[in-house]
């Protein structure tokens, strides 16, 4: 059913069509929408689902960790600060396999303090066992739920999932969205089976301590099972194209990229932008495309490098800094290792932090600057730090 | 066999031999039974009973880390409702995980009024990282962070009262015992189980390694404690003290003088002054719980 919505509503209608049976958060900007309108679910009975309204974020990831281990699907949502105060959690909900699903709002990180959007604060965990999946769109936004969850408990991957949509740009705007019946995502996304549970009846321990002989192999093991998620998902995609028509059958999506000569690469909704700069640029005739990368965690080195082949410049336009890399973002870094000293010539561009708005001019400079060669830079930095 | 003759924590765990500790978690254990989900935190007890691929624990265990066993038990307690299920969560942490870094979640926890009981074994500092002082550690302790030096004589603070700030938080049982004391430590671990709501209890687990005494005498010096007034075994139910443990009291010296880690205060010579100052903890303990034996007037 095709409705105007809001987007972190899209959101909290996903979460309850996918049937947690506990959902614990805190409230942060701009991440509020999502968790006020599950409550509101929870209240109305229209989502049967354990509510624990925590003190914090540190607290909303540990109780989703409990609650996962003890056999429960879980939820939670954050952004920016939260997601920092939840890092030593992050890291330990993927080392303990738990297939949590937590939505990022994406969001600047302080200080100084900033609630606009960019992507430091989920990219900031990029390295912590988390499948991340970045949206474009509020459509896009509710689908990766679906995908998460499916991805994130199959056995052959058992790690955790952020939905990373950007905050305001996504969370606070209306857009017609396509929300599918219960019975639609019972059929795709059936009742959760735990691996193992916290269970009297069959008493084994969770979270132990490692020593230096057993440590490594469990780091190994959960890489192992990231680079397994690329399948995976791919095969959920396709799974959730069949059923229900949009397709996210791979990780990258390309956008008149098949003739192009330079490629912009993003995640997240900057790529509605682009693709708008990319139809008028194509129309003043020159061979531009996009490359949007959907899943960056597992990162999808063959499909860029495959989507990427043809083109001899490459423009990411990065909303994160890797503060003191030559690349300067960790978008840029990826796409750079995928593509291979043999292709094409790929420059990081910085811009967008803190929610400064990127426009459709912005775009056309960075297509430009790829085309001349200009090295990494910020863009649309104030002229008196130049 | 009845239940309490079964053991949920297993031997060949690697705690040193009369690790006050390890008892409490085998009490605990025994006294809370087969359907109970231990929630623990990163500490002295998680190392020595959990290193991969070997556990002592016979019960469904889990940690996450040093501060969030609170948060990680309220989410616990939220899936096994939901699931209709009827296991008692229980949270074993010690006294850093409980009155430092910890607090937080666990304010969380009794805020929300989770059904958990929560039991913090108190060896009184950070024993697992090398003895530094906690929230837990009293008054004069000489710990690797409290160290007794020319210019001090130990651990400058007493002990955070965690019982009376859990007990604020409107819990309905909050209860301190020792291991020195098995029967009353297991007595009340059944009672905060079968008390909904979230209950706390403070285990006094003396630490033969932190604090310097032989292992084979851990009973002994937790039955010092209390008969010094340095640890007083009580209730309180819905914020009301309604029962502490009675003793004829004897002055703290003998108690002090037992453990390397109040060694400074007698060498090179007794420092009466703050000697003092610890019998004056201990009498004011005694007063406000009123723990002394009153002896019939001769006359």
């Amino acid at each position: 059913m095709l409705q105007i919505m809001e987007g972190s509503h899209a959101v909290a209608e996903a979460v309850r069509l996918s049937r947690p049976e506990v959902v614990s958060a805190y409230p942060i900007t701009p991440q509020t929408h999502i968790v006020e309108r599950l409550a509101e679910m929870v209240a109305d009975g229209d989502l049967d689902a354990e509510y624990i309204c925590v003190e914090s974020e540190f607290s909303a990831l540990s109780s989703c960790l409990g609650a996962a281990c003890a056999g429960s699907r879980v939820y939670s949502a954050t952004t920016s600060q939260g997601l920092a105060f939840m890092a030593e959690v992050v890291f330990n909900v993927a080392g303990m396999r738990q297939p949590v699903v937590m939505t990022i709002a994406n969001r600047a990180l302080g200080a100084p303090l900033n609630i606009w959007n960019d992507h430091q604060d989920s990219l900031f965990l990029r390295d912590s066992g988390w499948m991340q999946m970045y949206a474009e769109d509020a459509q896009e936004s509710m689908d990766l739920h679906f995908l998460a969850y499916k991805a994130a408990e199959n056995y052959d991957v058992l790690l955790p999932a952020m939905v990373c949509f950007d905050g305001f740009i996504l969370t606070h705007t209306y857009e017609p969205v396509d929300i599918p019946t219960q019975e639609e995502v019972d059929s795709f996304l059936p009742a959760f089976k735990p691996y193992q549970r916290l269970d009297a009846k069959d008493p084994i321990s969770f979270g132990m301590y490692a020593t230096p002989d057993y440590y490594q192999e469990f780091r190994y093991e959960i890489h192992a099972a990231m680079i397994k998620a690329k399948k995976v998902l791919r095969e959920v995609g396709q799974e959730f194209s069949e059923t229900f028509g949009r397709d996210y059958s791979e990780l990258v999506e390309g956008y008149r990229l098949d003739d192009a000569d330079v490629a912009i690469v993003a995640i997240g909704s900057i790529c509605g932008t682009i693709k708008d700069a990319v139809d008028e640029m194509r129309e003043a005739g020159r061979k531009v495309g996009l490359l949007k990368i959907r899943s960056f965690r597992p990162f999808p080195y063959e499909e860029v490098r495959t989507a990427l082949s043809g083109v001899s410049k490459v423009a990411v336009l990065e909303k994160n800094i890797s503060i003191g890399s030559r690349m300067l973002g960790a978008v840029g870094l990826e796409v750079k290792d995928a593509v291979g000293k043999q292709g094409a010539d790929v420059y990081s561009y910085v811009g967008g932090l803190g929610g400064r708005d990127i426009r459709k001019r912005d775009i056309q400079k960075l297509a430009d600057w790829a085309e001349q060669g200009r090295n990494d830079c910020f863009f649309g930095l104030r002229e008196e730090l130049l | 066999m009845t239940g309490e003759e079964k053991e949920y924590f297993d031997a060949g765990h690697r705690a040193c031999g009369g690790c006050g500790p390890a008892l409490a978690a085998r009490l605990i254990t025994k006294a809370a039974g087969e359907n109970t989900i231990v929630v623990a935190s990163t500490g002295c007890m998680e190392v020595f009973s959990t290193p991969y691929p070997e556990t002592a624990w016979k019960t469904p265990w889990v940690h996450s880390l040093f501060q969030n066993a609170a948060a990680v038990a309220s989410g616990v307690e939220a899936s096994i409702k939901k699931q209709g299920r009827s296991e008692k969560v229980v949270v074993i942490a010690g006294d850093g995980a409980t009155f430092d870094i910890g607090i937080l979640c666990i304010s969380g926890l009794f805020e929300r009024g989770h059904d958990v009981t929560y039991i913090c074994y108190d060896n009184e500092a950070y024993m697992n990282t090398g003895i530094q002082r906690s929230g837990a550690t009293p008054y004069d302790a000489d710990t690797t962070t409290s160290p007794a030096g020319k210019l001090s004589t130990g651990n400058k603070r007493p002990k955070k009262d965690i019982p009376a700030i859990l007990a604020a938080h409107g819990s309905p049982y909050v209860a301190t015992a020792s291991v020195a004391y098995p029967a009353d430590l297991m007595k009340k671990v059944k009672k905060a189980i079968n008390t909904e709501g979230p209950c706390y209890i403070q285990v006094h687990t003396p630490c033969c390694t932190g604090w310097g005494f032989d292992g084979a005498k851990t009973m002994d010096i937790g039955k010092m404690a209390i008969n010094s007034g340095l640890w007083v075994n009580f209730e309180m139910e819905d914020g009301v003290v309604t029962k502490a443990k009675k003793v004829k009291r004897e002055p703290v010296d003998a108690y002090l003088k037992s453990q390397k880690r109040f060694r400074h205060l007698y060498r090179p010579a007794e420092n009466t002054e703050e000697i003092a100052k610890i019998q004056a903890i201990a009498d004011n303990n005694a007063e406000k719980y009123g723990i002394d034996i009153k002896m019939p007037d001769k006359n």
